[in-house]
C-alpha cells in the first residue's frame, strides 16, 4: 500500500493530535543557539521562560509547538479516542527522521517553538516509545536543536525508556485520561491506572535525581527540565468537578506535576457507540482551569475550591469559582484594601495577582480611595461589593440576596466560551 | 537641589536625539539637564530631520551643569521601564520620561505609586512596547532562499514601535546557526552566522515572495484547530488583523471559520447518533428536557424554560404551529408562551382572522428568556429583553424540530426574523418574504409575518398601518390553512 504524500500525512497526523490540550512550551531552562558554540556552530533554537505563541487558530488556541502524532495507528481501543483501533479514520505514519526534518523546517522559518510528539501504539508500547525517542534524538544530536521538545510517554513502555525520553525532552507527560478509576476501566479497557501512575512516579524520581546530580556535578545530564504534566478528559465519565479538583490536587502533590490540563470531551468523528455521552459545556473546562489557578496562585486549598461547588459537586457555570466561593463565605467580606494582607486580598473576586501587587505597592504611598482602586483594576463595579476603601463601604454582603445577579450578569465572554 | 532661575533658561531647550530609539542619548542629556536644574516644561526632545532645522538654528546651547550639582538619583525600576517606553512611537515619550525623572528627585518612592498618572502612562507605554516586541518574535516569518552553502532566510516585518534593534539579540540567540535577515520599513538586521549588522530601511519587495514550506505550514494550521470550538474573538485579540498580511497561514482563516460553521452544523444534525443522544419522543418530555437544557448560554441564566403549548391531540390538531421569538418577562414568570402584552395582541388578531387557537400549537424559536438586568430608579431591577443570536437560535432549533416532528403541522406561521431564521436556518428580511408560502423540508408550508411586539413599539399612524398588514397576513394564513385542510 503506498503511503500518502508528506503533506497528506501531516494533515492526518495533526488532525489526530488536536484533541490533546497540553500545548504550552513553558517553564524550561533558558538556552540559546549560541551557548557553547565555537565559531561556525550550526545549532538552532532557544528557549525562553515563557514559550511564544506563533499563531492562533480560529478556535482561539495558541499554536506554539508542532503538535503531531508519529502515527495514528493504535492497538488500543479507548472509546473516547479518535485513533482507537475500532475507529475507521484514515491512518498514516511518519518516520522519526521525517518528524525531525519537519520540525527543523518549521522552526527555521519561525513558525514554532518546538515539537510536541505523541503517538498511537504500534507493535508494542516499548517499540512506540523508542520511535518517539529517536525523533527527539535526531533533533538534539544531528540537528543540534536547542528548541523545546515535549514527548508524550507511553505508560506501558519499559521504565528505562521513559527515563531516556527525559534526557532529550524538556517535558514529558503521561495522560491519566479520566478522573475516575471506573471511567478508565470502562472507557479505556486497555489502560491501567496503576501503570499510569507508576510511570509518573518513575519520571518524578528521575527528575528529582537529575536535579540533585546537577547540584553536585555541573556536567550532569539535564532531565526534563520543564517537568511533567498530564491531561484529564472532562465530561466523558461521571466525575463531578469536586472529584476532578481532588484528583488534580492529589496528582500535583504525589508526582510534583507542573500542570494538569483539562480537556472537555469533544465530539469526535466516528465516535464509539458505547459512549453514552453528552458533550460538556466548554465553560466547564474553563471553570476547572480557573479552579486550578486558585490552587496554584491564589492560595486556595483543594477543599476550599470544592466548597465553591454545589451539593452535586459541580462548580457553577455562570460565575467563576472564586466568586462562587465568596458568595458562600460572605462573612469574610468586605475586605479593607488599605489594610488587608496579601492572602486576603487575593480572595476578593475580581482582584488578580497583578492588581493585588499594585494595590500593595500603591498603598505604601497613599490611602487608597475607590478611584485609585479603579485605576489599578479591570472592573471596579464587580469589586465594589467586596471591598472597603477610604471613601467607600458597601452594604454588608450577608444582607444582599441579589448579589449574584448584580455582579455576574450573563457576559459576552461567556457567550464566546459557549459559542462552540 | 535648589531651583535657580536664570535668563538662559527662560525659553525651552530643544534637545536633539540621534534616533527614535536613542535611549542612551536621552539618558546622557537628561542627566545634564537635571544637574543644571532645568525643569521639564523647559525641555523639548527632537528626532533627526524632524522639523528641526530652525529649532536648532535658534542656537540655544544646552546648559552646563554646575560643578557642585548633586548626582541625580535614578531607581533601577525606573530605568528598566524607561528603556522600553523610549521605544514607543508616542511623540511625548521622552518628555514623559524626563518629567518622571524630575519628579523622582523630589519623591524617590514615586515609582511604586501605580495610581499616579505619569507612572501609569509609563507602564502603559512599556506594556505596549513589550507586546510589540513579543509579537515580532512570534510573527516574523522567514522565507528560505538558496540551498546548501547559499541557504539564507529572509523575513519582512512591520513593527509598530521602534523595536527592531531591541529585538536583535533574541533572533541572534535563536537562529545563530543560520544566515538570516529581517527587513522592516525602519531598517534591517543581517546575521551572517557570526556578526550582526544593520542595514537601511527596506520594502516588502526586497524579501522573497514565497517559500515551499508554507504549503506544509498552512496544512498544519488548518488541521490542528478544532472546528467544534470556534472562538474567533480570542484569536483576534492575540493575532490582530494588521499582522495577517505577513502571515502565510492567515489567508486560510476566513475559509476555516466558514468551514467550521458548516461542519458544526453537520455535527449537530447528526447529533442523535453522534452523542447517543435522542430527542425526547413526546411533547411533555420535550417540555421537561428543555428545563435542563444548557446547549446555549441562555440556558445558564437561571430562568426557567418556557415550553410550547396548545392542541397536541392529533385528532383535534388543526395543523397550525405559531412560532414566536422567545419568552419574555411575563412568559418566563408564568411558564407559558404568549401571555404578555405582545401575546394578548396576537391572540386578539388570531381571533379576528378566524384562526382557532384551541386547535393550534404555540411555541418559540428559543425556549429560554434572554435578558439583561437593568437597575431602575428607586432600586429593584427590570429584565430587559435581548435578541438571541443567530447561533443561539440555530442551537435551540433542535427543540422546535422536535415539536414539528411530533405534531406534523400543515402550516407554520413564523412571527418575526428570529422565528423565520429558526425554520429556514438562514436570516431573511421579513418585509420581503411576508405574505407568501415557502416550502419546508417536511412538506409543510412556512408563512412569515412580523412579531406582534414590533407593532407594540410603533406610534399611532405607522402602527395602524402595520397592524393592518399583520391582520392581512393572518387572514391569508387562515384562508390557506382552510385550503390545505380542505
Ligand atoms: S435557549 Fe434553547 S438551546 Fe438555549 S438553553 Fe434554552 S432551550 Fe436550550
Amino acid at each position: 500500500m503506498s503511503q500518502p504524500s508528506l503533506i497528506e500525512r501531516l494533515g492526518i497526523l495533526a488532525d489526530a493530535a488536536k484533541y490533546d490540550a497540553s500545548c504550552a512550551s513553558s517553564g524550561t531552562t533558558r538556552r540559546t543557539s549560541k551557548d557553547g558554540a565555537k565559531g561556525g556552530g550550526k545549532a538552532i533554537g532557544s528557549t525562553e521562560g515563557m514559550g511564544i505563541c506563533h499563531a492562533y487558530a480560529p478556535d482561539g488556541r495558541c499554536i506554539s509547538l508542532l503538535k503531531i502524532l508519529l502515527t495514528n495507528h493504535c492497538v488500543f481501543d479507548c472509546h473516547y479516542c479518535i485513533n482507537r483501533k475500532s475507529s475507521n479514520v484514515r491512518r498514516a505514519r511518519f518516520t522519526p527522521q521525517e518528524v525531525a526534518d519537519l520540525t527543523m523546517a518549521f522552526y527555521k522559518r519561525n513558525y514554532i517553538e518546538g515539537l510536541f510528539l505523541s503517538s498511537g501504539i504500534v507493535k508494542s508500547s516499548s517499540h512506540t516509545m523508542e520511535q518517539l525517542i529517536e525523533a527527539a534524538r535526531i533533533l538534539r544530536e544531528e540537528h543540534e536543536f536547542r528548541g523545546y521538545i515535549h514527548l508524550k510517554t507511553i505508560p506501558e513502555a519499559d521504565s528505562e525508556l521513559v527515563t531516556r525520553a527525559g534526557l532529550y525532552a524538556d517535558r514529558v507527560s503521561i495522560n491519566v485520561e479520566l478522573p475516575t478509576l471506573a471511567g478508565l476501566t470502562r472507557l479505556a479497557p486497555d489502560k491501567n491506572a496503576a501503570t499510569i501512575e507508576g510511570a509518573m512516579d518513575t519520571v518524578k524520581a528521575a527528575i528529582v535525581e537529575a536535579k540533585d546530580a546537577c547540584k553536585r556535578f555541573k556536567s550532569a545530564p539535564r532531565f526534563a527540565p520543564a517537568g511533567q504534566s498530564t491531561q484529564m478528559i472532562v465530561g466523558a465519565d461521571g466525575a463531578s468537578d469536586a472529584d476532578i479538583v481532588g484528583k488534580a490536587s492529589r496528582l500535583y502533590g504525589d508526582y510534583r506535576l507542573r500542570r494538569v490540563y483539562y480537556s472537555a470531551f469533544s465530539p469526535i468523528p466516528d465516535a464509539s457507540a458505547v459512549l453514552p455521552l453528552q458533550r460538556p459545556p466548554l465553560i466547564r473546562e474553563h471553570r476547572l482551569y480557573q479552579s486550578d489557578w486558585l490552587m496554584r496562585f491564589y492560595g486556595f486549598a483543594p477543599e476550599e475550591v470544592q466548597q465553591a461547588a454545589g451539593t452535586d459537586g459541580m462548580l457553577p457555570l455562570d460565575i467563576d469559582p472564586k466568586l462562587a466561593w465568596a458568595l458562600k463565605f460572605r462573612d469574610q467580606f468586605p475586605v479593607d484594601v488599605n489594610r488587608a494582607p496579601r492572602e486576603t486580598l487575593l480572595r476578593v473576586p475580581g482582584l488578580g495577582t497583578r492588581a493585588v501587587g499594585a494595590i500593595l505597592s500603591a498603598r505604601r504611598h497613599r490611602t487608597l480611595r475607590l478611584d485609585d482602586v479603579a485605576r489599578l483594576t479591570v472592573s471596579i463595579a464587580k469589586l465594589r461589593p467586596f471591598i472597603v476603601t477610604a471613601d467607600w463601604r458597601p452594604t454588608l454582603l450577608t444582607e444582599r440576596a441579589d448579589l449574584k445577579t448584580l455582579i455576574a450578569p450573563p457576559k459576552a465572554q461567556q457567550l464566546e466560551l459557549f459559542a462552540a | 537641589m535648589t531651583p535657580f532661575r536664570d535668563a538662559r533658561i527662560a525659553d525651552a531647550f530643544a534637545v536633539p536625539l540621534a534616533a527614535p530609539d536613542d535611549f542612551a542619548g536621552w539618558r546622557g542629556q537628561a542627566r545634564r539637564l537635571l544637574m543644571a536644574d532645568v525643569p521639564p516644561d523647559r525641555v523639548t526632545w527632537h528626532m533627526p530631520g524632524e522639523g528641526g532645522g530652525d529649532l536648532f538654528a535658534s542656537g540655544r546651547r544646552l546648559p552646563v551643569p554646575r560643578a557642585d550639582a548633586p548626582q541625580p538619583r535614578v531607581p533601577r525600576a525606573f530605568l528598566d521601564l524607561a528603556a522600553k517606553a523610549a521605544l514607543h512611537r508616542d511623540e511625548g515619550r521622552f518628555a514623559l520620561l524626563y518629567r518622571l525623572l524630575w519628579r523622582l528627585q523630589q519623591r524617590p518612592g514615586l515609582m511604586e505609586d501605580e495610581a499616579d498618572a505619569d507612572v501609569r502612562q509609563l507602564h502603559r507605554l512599556t506594556r505596549t512596547v513589550r507586546r510589540d516586541m513579543h509579537k515580532m518574535r512570534a510573527f516574523v516569518r522567514f522565507r528560505q532562499i538558496g540551498s546548501g552553502e547559499d541557504e539564507r532566510y529572509i523575513a519582512w516585518f512591520e513593527p509598530e514601535h521602534h523595536i527592531l534593534r531591541a529585538n536583535a539579540e533574541f533572533f541572534v540567540n535563536r537562529f545563530a546557526g543560520m544566515r538570516w535577515a529581517i527587513l522592516t520599513p525602519q531598517g534591517s538586521l543581517h546575521w551572517d552566522g557570526a556578526v550582526l549588522s544593520e542595514g537601511p530601511p527596506a520594502s516588502r519587495a526586497d524579501a522573497p515572495a514565497q517559500d515551499a514550506a508554507e504549503e506544509l505550514w498552512r496544512r498544519y494550521y488548518g488541521s490542528i484547530f478544532n472546528p467544534a470550538r470556534l472562538k474567533v474573538g480570542a484569536m483576534l485579540k492575540e493575532m490582530p488583523r494588521r499582522y495577517w498580511k505577513n502571515l502565510p497561514e492567515a489567508a486560510l482563516i476566513p475559509e476555516l471559520i466558514a468551514g467550521a460553521q458548516a461542519r458544526e452544523a453537520a455535527m449537530v444534525d447528526q447529533g442523535g447518533t453522534m452523542f447517543g443522544e435522542e430527542r425526547p419522543g413526546s411533547l411533555p418530555e420535550i417540555a421537561q428536557a428543555i428545563m435542563a437544557c444548557r446547549r446555549c448560554p441562555i440556558g445558564c441564566n437561571g430562568t426557567r424554560a418556557v415550553p410550547g403549548e396548545g392542541q397536541s391531540d392529533p385528532a383535534r390538531f388543526g395543523g397550525l404551529i405559531i412560532v414566536g421569538e422567545q419568552p419574555g418577562d411575563s412568559e418566563e414568570e408564568q411558564g407559558r408562551p404568549f401571555v404578555g402584552p405582545a401575546g394578548r395582541l396576537l391572540r386578539a388578531h388570531l381571533e379576528d382572522a378566524g384562526l382557532d387557537l384551541s386547535r393550534a400549537w404555540l411555541t418559540n424559536a428559543v425556549k429560554h428568556f434572554k435578558f439583561v438586568p437593568k437597575p431602575m430608579r428607586g432600586g429593584g431591577k427590570r429584565r430587559l429583553h435581548q435578541n438571541p443570536t443567530a447561533k443561539e437560535i440555530d442551537i435551540c432549533r433542535w427543540w422546535l424540530e422536535g415539536e414539528r416532528a411530533l405534531l406534523r403541522p400543515r402550516l407554520v406561521l413564523a412571527l418575526g426574523a428570529s422565528a423565520a431564521r429558526s425554520l429556514l436556518g438562514k436570516t431573511v428580511s421579513v418585509q420581503q418574504v411576508r405574505g407568501q408560502p415557502m416550502p419546508l423540508d417536511d412538506g409543510s408550508e412556512l408563512w412569515i409575518t412580523t412579531h406582534p411586539s414590533y407593532l407594540l413599539r410603533l406610534n399611532d399612524g405607522p402602527r395602524a398601518q402595520e397592524e393592518g398588514r399583520f391582520a392581512g397576513d393572518l387572514r391569508a394564513v387562515a384562508a390557506r390553512l382552510a385550503e390545505l385542510a380542505g
